[in-house]
């Protein structure tokens, strides 16, 4: 057992919360070596490319949760962040031409109901002050239950009294709406099908779940928490990771990419290193995994080193990915109806009304994909000329839904049936579109689980709920970023505060590491 | 014979099973009396519990086991799977012996204790007062291991008492003189396996036997053959109750909640706070609740079980204890008189640190006589070890008595 504070760690899995993690502990003077299975840093936060000439971010493509803590800490400007365009706001796409915008509550565009623009502005405003309450507990390492710790006493304190001081009216409807759907809520207080479904599919991406399920009004504020404004770094999402490569390798972590971990090992009962897929072996005093939880204790650690009732709470975690990424490279601007040149470049939604969102999600159910797939679309290229030929374009979709688990599997022709259906709801939006497609590329579930090692290919490694939030995120005996195994952290979008491109799990979880120091 | 089939269809119409010994507990219960214990029926006493229970500690009495719950684990990975499941260091327990174990869930309270036997290398068959089934299936994720509950596969009776050894001789088991207390021996009976394992419930000379269900009536009335000159005498369950709480032994369910059936956490124990801190070996680096565990003998428990030696002749059963300045801190979970250790005896449930050997106690205890009810406030005191633990129950080879 180690008695001392720990001087060396380890962390699996380059992912962006990875690096940050690797370089909040290499800061703080600890001899940090990251082990990342593929040749690239990044995870999912990456920019590749997926035909000859056309690059794009094939995860994760539009950033709206870097923290600004985690961003001013680590300097990544210093390492090459730029934006390539920033305050992106949304439309919602309409075949006929009468599209919407929503920018910060304000309705704008042909689409837009005056019937909706005061509901909009209050709706924002309410949904802001209710996601300020996630945000403030997003940077925090989560309390335990049923102890009588002072700091978790506070933590669990501050939270109701950040619940309270929303005032009567507020706090009524935030009891009222956290737990239920989206759906109901949005009938309550709008007119247009279009702004619904869009205001929709905030409560449903990236979940498997649709409008009419509990816990989406919970998924539009996370991503309400997390956004700011949308914006679209300059080259793409991989170089939010290498900025942060690069602050963690000028704060000393060694990254070494190729280098796929195969098992951790334990001395005793305590994680003492891994074992790579070579055979090399690596100590460590601490080991840190940005791999999902389940991949973690499952396949990296075995489910035999583990009290049972906590391997149980794992094994049955809800991995289903339901996105998948579209990309498509194209000769020219999509021409989208009605959108000028710089709209095109803006958040763009296909959705034309909310029980079109529930049905898209009724096939995800029974293991079929999208007739009619729900779309988030981002044409990077109108702001970034490093992305594409002169003049040529690459767009980039979450598609969902398509199930991890298709029925009779991702073969090529389900894929080729499925991009088709994605290019028909596109063709609808934009006349043209295929015409223009020089090359498209579809990652599935399937695939984004092979390309970038998270189980069920989901976005949040654990599906984002009210059951697998804060102190239940993961899992209760895991939520603190220390795991049953001591030695053994977990730093990715399976902790709190879940996936998109933060920072805040990576480190959240360093904080978790160096607080814990001295009492190993 | 075989009385319960669960593949067949129609066995859910159909709760509760005789059982495989059921036509011979039949002709000798006198009393006509039948509990419920799990799938199957069992008797509380065939004719005077009194001269059951005499039987267990003067002569042989024969219980059917067959009820409890038993189950098989094999496979590559049946040793660590079990080394994982349990609180103490099963890679000790050697083919051909059986140990003793409590389990527990990741936070350290006890789910339930039982028997491990191992039967042959790699194989064992794993007895509980509850099912655990489906708790083992969670535990087996991982491991390469085959588990199945063959409660129905195998008929057991426990025969104990001081001739229960010559009865066995008679019966022509040579391996008798050989078996040491928690070992295993095979015989051929008739061309069947009888497994036979010095093991009990009553503290005293006693072996379980266990045998094909088809063979249960053949092994039955060669036992009462061998044994009609060692006053063999059948053996129901109020018998067994009074020999095992002389014995100082705990039963789930009524000495500690078993855990997964239990929905308030301080209503479970700890194997510290019963008593079974000898079972829990840390220097395994891994089994269910060894960091709660951990903690709790860094912080020390909660309760703890005490053993009472009460005044007077009243059984103490639902009582009160206090401590000498009339604070309650605990209750009576099993009581009975002592006929054996004439002393009145009862296991108690008590909050730590209370509940040291030598401790002076006070049992509240409320008791009829002729329909009038009547209190007393009993001295009491707690003792170390079982109330009732005669040489013989070690001696190997065992006297023929």
């Amino acid at each position: 057992m180690t008695e001392h504070a720990p001087r060396s760690a380890i962390v699996i899995g380059a992912g962006h919360n990875g690096l940050a993690c690797a370089a909040y502990l290499a800061k703080a003077g600890l001899s940090v070596t990251v082990l990342e299975a593929s040749d690239r840093v990044g995870g999912a936060a990456v920019t590749r490319e997926f035909t000859p000439g056309y690059r794009v971010s094939a995860g994760a493509h539009l950033l709206h949760a870097l923290d600004e803590g985690v961003r001013r800490d680590l300097a990544l400007e210093r390492y090459g962040l730029r934006m390539a365009a920033e305050d992106l706001y949304t439309i919602a796409l309409d075949p006929g031409g009468q599209w919407l915008s929503i920018a910060d509550g304000a309705l704008g565009g042909p689409g837009a109901l005056d019937a909706d623009r005061v509901s909009m502005a209050k709706h924002h405003r309410q949904m802001s002050r209710f996601a300020r309450i996630l945000d403030g507990i997003g940077d925090r390492r989560p309390p335990r239950l049923g102890t009588q710790n002072w700091r978790d006493l506070l933590a669990l304190g501050r939270l109701g009294l950040d619940i309270r001081r929303l005032g009567t009216e507020d706090m009524r409807e935030f009891l009222r709406i956290a737990g239920i759907n989206i759906f109901d809520v949005l009938e309550e207080r709008f007119e247009s099908a279009l702004l619904k479904a869009a205001l929709a599919i905030d409560g449903t991406l990236g979940a498997m779940l649709g409008p009419r399920s509990n816990n989406s009004v919970f998924i539009a504020l996370h991503r309400c928490n997390q956004g700011r404004d949308w914006a679209l770094p300059s080259g793409g999402m991989g170089t939010v990771s290498v900025a942060l490569d690069g602050a963690a390798r000028a704060a000393g972590a060694r990254i070494r990419t190729k280098t796929r971990v195969a098992a951790i090992r334990m001395d005793f009962d305590r994680a003492c290193g891994v074992t790579l897929e070579d055979g090399e072996t690596l100590d460590a005093d601490v080991i840190v995994s940005n791999a999902d939880p389940k991949t973690t204790f499952e396949r990296l650690l075995g489910a035999r080193h583990l009290e049972a009732g906590f391997a149980n709470r794992i094994h049955h975690l809800r991995t289903r990915g339901c996105v998948a990424k579209l990309h498509l490279a194209l000769d020219g601007p999509p021409r989208f109806t009605g959108l000028d040149a710089d709209q095109r470049g803006q958040r763009l939604l296909i959705a034309p009304d909310p029980e079109t969102v529930e049905h898209a999600f009724n096939h995800a159910k029974y293991g079929e994909h999208s007739e009619r797939p729900v779309m988030e679309i981002s044409v990077p290229s109108v702001f970034d000329d490093t992305l594409a030929p002169p003049g040529h374009h690459v767009l980039s979709a979450n598609v969902q839904w398509a199930p991890y688990d298709l029925k009779g599997g991702w073969s090529e022709a389900a894929k080729q049936g499925f991009t088709e259906r994605c290019l028909d709801s596109l063709e609808a939006c934009a006349p043209g579109l295929r015409e223009q497609v020089l090359a498209n590329e579809l990652l599935t579930p399937v695939d984004l689980e092979n390309e970038f090692g998270m189980s069920g290919g989901h976005w949040h490694h654990v599906e984002l709920a009210l059951d697998s939030f804060f102190m239940l995120r993961p899992v209760p005996g895991a939520a603190r970023y220390s795991t049953p195994v001591p030695g053994l952290y977990l730093c990715g979008a399976g902790s709190h505060p879940g996936g998109g491109v933060s920072g805040r799990p990576g480190r959240n979880a360093a904080r978790a590491v160096l607080a814990d120091r001295g009492r190993q | 014979m075989k009385t319960f089939d669960i593949s067949s269809r129609e066995h859910y119409r159909n709760k509760v099973f005789p059982s495989p010994f059921h036509a011979h507990q039949a002709a000798l219960n006198e009393n006509r009396e039948w509990s419920r214990w799990y799938d199957y029926l069992s008797v509380p006493a065939y004719g005077c519990e009194t001269l059951e229970y005499f039987a267990g500690r003067n002569t042989c009495g024969v219980f059917d086991l067959t009820p409890m719950v038993k189950h098989r684990i094999a496979g590559p990975d049946a040793l660590p799977f079990l080394d994982r499941l349990v609180t103490r260091d099963v890679t000790k327990l050697a083919p051909g012996r059986v140990g003793y174990s409590a389990w527990c869930d990741d936070a350290g309270r006890v789910i339930d204790d039982g028997t491990i036997f191992h039967l042959r290398e790699g194989e064992y068959r794993l007895c509980s007062q509850e099912h655990q089934i489906d708790w083992l299936s969670i535990n087996a994720r991982g491991f390469d291991v085959e588990i199945s509950e063959v409660t129905h596969d195998i008929a057991a009776l426990a025969l104990q008492g001081p001739t229960s050894a010559a009865v066995l001789r008679r019966m022509g088991c040579s391996a008798v003189d050989a078996l040491k207390p928690f070992g295993l021996a095979h015989m051929d009976f008739g061309g069947t396996e009888l497994a036979i394992s010095r093991t009990g419930y009553t503290g005293d000379l006693g072996y379980e036997l266990w045998i094909d269900p088809d063979r249960a009536g053949t092994l039955w009335d060669r036992l009462f053959e061998a044994g009609e000159l060692h006053g063999i005498r059948p053996m129901g369950s109020l018998a067994l109750e009074t020999l095992r709480i002389e014995a100082g032994f705990i039963l789930a369910g009524r000495d500690f909640a078993p855990a997964l059936q239990t929905v308030r956490q301080h209503n479970t124990r700890s194997p510290f706070e019963l008593g079974l801190g000898w079972l829990v070996d840390f220097r395994k680096p891994l089994f269910n609740g060894r960091r709660a565990l951990l903690e709790e003998s860094r912080k020390g428990s909660r309760w703890a079980l005490a053993r009472l030696d009460i005044e007077d002749n009243k059984p103490a059963e639902h009582a009160y204890v206090y401590d000498t300045r009339q604070r309650k801190i605990g209750w009576v979970t099993s009581a009975t008189w002592s006929p054996s250790a004439k002393k009145n005896v009862a296991l108690a449930t008590v909050r730590a640190p209370h509940g040291k050997p030598g401790e002076k106690m006070r049992v509240e205890i409320y008791y009829q006589r002729e329909l009038a009810w009547h209190r007393k406030m009993a001295q009491a005191v707690v003792v170390e070890g079982p109330f009732w633990d005669p040489p013989r129950r070690r001696q190997t080879p065992p006297a023929d008595f």
